[in-house]
């Protein structure tokens, strides 16, 4: 296929988007268990022959020599699903929700995929986000923006009670650590009656500058989803997010974080400060997820200690094993298959953890890298020696 | 003599009651090429690792250029100028050869938050900068190797590893390098070749000191100036190679007594 298609054109970069939104609207729209299953059987012969041509390393050379194109031809995608559903609550809850959990393993592969701090209390981060939007949103007057900010900065500034203990101890010790205080969260939310308890809290609707985001947009006769709002919003951030941690990969900073996952003693030798940047990566992972969670509350209008246990925060981390740890584009990937999947495919529901426990034991048995593995580091886009 | 740089003065280590080093004294001058040898477990490497921070020694000091080393974290210690390679391998073989090169000219880089994320220009020119550095530098030892600095560290042999390794304890311009090893697992051709190249490298930055913990009799003979022989932690000998080769004491601790 590289004799017949340019690898530096942006045709296999374009191409490859607009197959994957055309599936992805496919996918959404089909009712039935038989559509679902046929799609997604479909979907992996699909894969398989065209990796079998080697259509995936032209695909990633195009994205690579197009990145901006690139970039913006995913959100084009994104919309056009919107407009495929766009009086539909189901599919697009579904999308907002993808992109916000896209937010959350963003922050998770700054912390364990670059940094090697290894956090099984995702969900509790984004819990602590959410409770914040509801206390917050339900009692103050705050403006709803400041509101997402401090859930952010709340799970930012309740992480870093977990720096000391993370930052002692190697490996396993700080993967306890993170464990513990996961079952500690939800216990704590279970019998704080000030927090709703096991029955959780109402949250307001969102509001910036006076847009009601829970108000849904008509234009005559056609009436939009007020999640189109929300997916509206949550795509934003995701693209700030992805923004953000794509730079720091590309930078001095990110090499720091790499090199303080491989080899502290080399980093100590050459004047790297393995504190320092695994607070910074520890942070700035648990900010992001408390963001997200911030705007998923608001966005849901509930919140429920059930909704972040131990086990929501296993599947953050399998997502961002299956996407090929270090990979911000992989876990994008993996998040929307770990996701949609179980929500469409009914008879899933109820096995779902036994099923990503198995897809992550298949993983890192025969392609430990992920769906997309990692590349080498690339400073700066398209720049040769 | 001339100016000493480094001066340990009963420096002590001691592991429980494994004494590493005991009481040891010693002085490297700035410019030479002090040869460190001794048998297996003599205290050699434990040196590296108490003048580098990597142990706090349990006893003594190391004076250098008004430091006491002994006091001091190895970050501190890296950036006053001393840096080290290790006897096994320590590179990050994800990552690329250039990465690996900027692990070691970390304190030449830029790392503020909004230096990283916002003012990419700059840190466009910067990058470009400390490639350039990092291409020459990687010339003086191998001119292939110097074209594949963006390949992962993991994909070259043995000798480019090493190379690589000196590179990045080079790369940002040290008082005093400590080589440990560094021929191990090479040929004798391969060792000679590299010594050239730091040799070579030597001339290019007339400050360096070096101290070389070397079992290759024959390139602690060709490069250094001088010789310390260590036995359980102490010195047992100092002087010339041939000088030191030729003492009693020293044959007696390879070889045993007769």
């Amino acid at each position: 296929m590289k004799r017949l298609i340019d690898p530096a054109s942006v045709f296999p970069a374009l191409a490859s988007m607009a197959g994957i939104t055309l599936f992805a609207v496919l996918f959404l729209h089909a009712e039935s268990q038989e559509a679902v299953l046929g799609l997604s059987a479909g979907a992996v012969v699909i894969l398989l022959l065209l990796a079998r041509f080697g259509w995936n390393t032209l695909a990633a050379a195009s994205f690579a020599g197009h990145s901006r194109t690139g970039q913006g031809a995913v959100v084009i995608g994104v919309l056009i699903i919107v407009a495929a559903f766009y009086d539909q609550h189901f599919p697009l809850l579904m999308l907002a929700t993808v992109l916000l959990y896209i937010v959350v393993c963003l922050g998770l592969n700054l912390q364990f995929g670059y940094a090697g701090v290894v956090n099984f209390a995702g969900a509790a981060f984004f819990g602590i986000g959410c409770y914040t939007a509801a206390v917050l949103a339900g009692h103050t007057a705050l403006p709803h923006l400041l509101v997402v900010l401090a859930g952010g900065v709340m799970a930012a500034v309740i992480g870093s009670l977990l720096i000391l203990p993370v930052l002692r101890t190697y490996g396993h010790y700080a993967a306890l650590v993170t464990i513990a205080f996961s079952i500690l969260f939800r216990v704590f939310i279970e019998v704080n009656d000030a927090l709703g308890g096991p029955q959780g809290m109402r949250v307001p609707g969102m509001e910036i500058f006076g847009w009601q985001l829970n108000d849904s947009l008509a234009f005559g006769d056609i009436e939009i989803s007020f999640y189109a709002n929300y997916v509206l919003l949550a795509l934003a951030m995701a693209a700030v997010a992805f923004m953000l941690v794509r730079r720091l990969e590309r930078s001095w900073i990110g090499l720091n974080l790499d090199a303080v996952r491989l080899d502290e003693t080399a980093c100590a030798a050459f004047g790297i400060d393995v504190a320092r940047w695994k607070i910074t990566a520890f942070t700035l992972g648990n900010f992001l997820a408390g963001l997200a969670g911030s705007v998923y509350a608001m966005m849901t209008g509930f919140v429920a200690p059930n909704a972040f246990t131990f086990g929501d925060s296993l599947i953050l981390v399998s997502i961002v094993i299956l996407g090929g740890i270090g990979n911000p584009w992989g876990l994008t990937v993996a998040a929307a298959i770990v996701l949609m999947l179980p929500e469409k495919l009914q008879f899933i529901q109820e096995y779902r953890l036994l099923l990503y426990a198995g897809l992550v034991i298949l993983i890192l048995l025969f392609r430990p890298g992920g769906l997309m593995p990692r590349q080498v580091r690339n400073y700066l886009p398209g720049w040769k020696p | 003599m001339s100016n000493t740089l480094l001066a340990c003065d009963s420096l002590s280590m001691r592991f429980g009651g494994l004494v590493a080093l005991n009481q040891l004294s010693l002085s490297v001058n700035a410019g030479e090429i002090l040869g460190l040898i001794g048998p297996n477990g003599s205290g050699k490497t434990t040196f590296f690792n108490v003048i580098t921070g990597i142990y706090q020694a349990s006893e003594g000091r190391v004076d250098y250029q008004g430091h006491d080393l002994a006091r001091m974290s190895a970050q501190e210690i890296y950036r006053a100028g001393v840096t080290r390679t290790f006897q096994r391998s320590r590179l990050c073989l994800p990552l690329s050869i250039f990465d690996n090169l900027m692990i070691g000219n970390h304190r030449r880089l830029d790392h503020g938050l909004w230096f990283n994320l916002i003012r990419r220009d700059a840190f466009r020119r910067q990058f470009e900068e400390q490639y350039a550095k990092a291409r020459e530098l990687v010339r003086t030892f191998s001119a292939p190797l110097a074209e594949r600095l963006l390949e992962a560290a993991g994909s070259v042999n043995m000798i480019d590893r090493r190379r690589i390794e000196i590179c990045r304890a080079l790369i940002s311009e040290p008082t005093l390098l400590l080589l440990d090893e560094p021929s191990a697992g090479m040929t004798h051709e391969e060792t000679r070749e590299l010594m050239d190249d730091i040799l070579v490298v030597r001339e290019h930055m007339p400050g360096l000191s070096i101290i070389i913990i070397e079992h290759e009799m024959n390139v602690i003979e060709r490069i250094t100036e001088r010789c310390i022989v260590l036995n359980f932690g102490q010195k047992i000998c100092e002087g010339p190679y041939a000088a030191v080769a030729a003492d009693r004491q020293v044959q007696e601790a390879y070889l045993g007594t007769a």
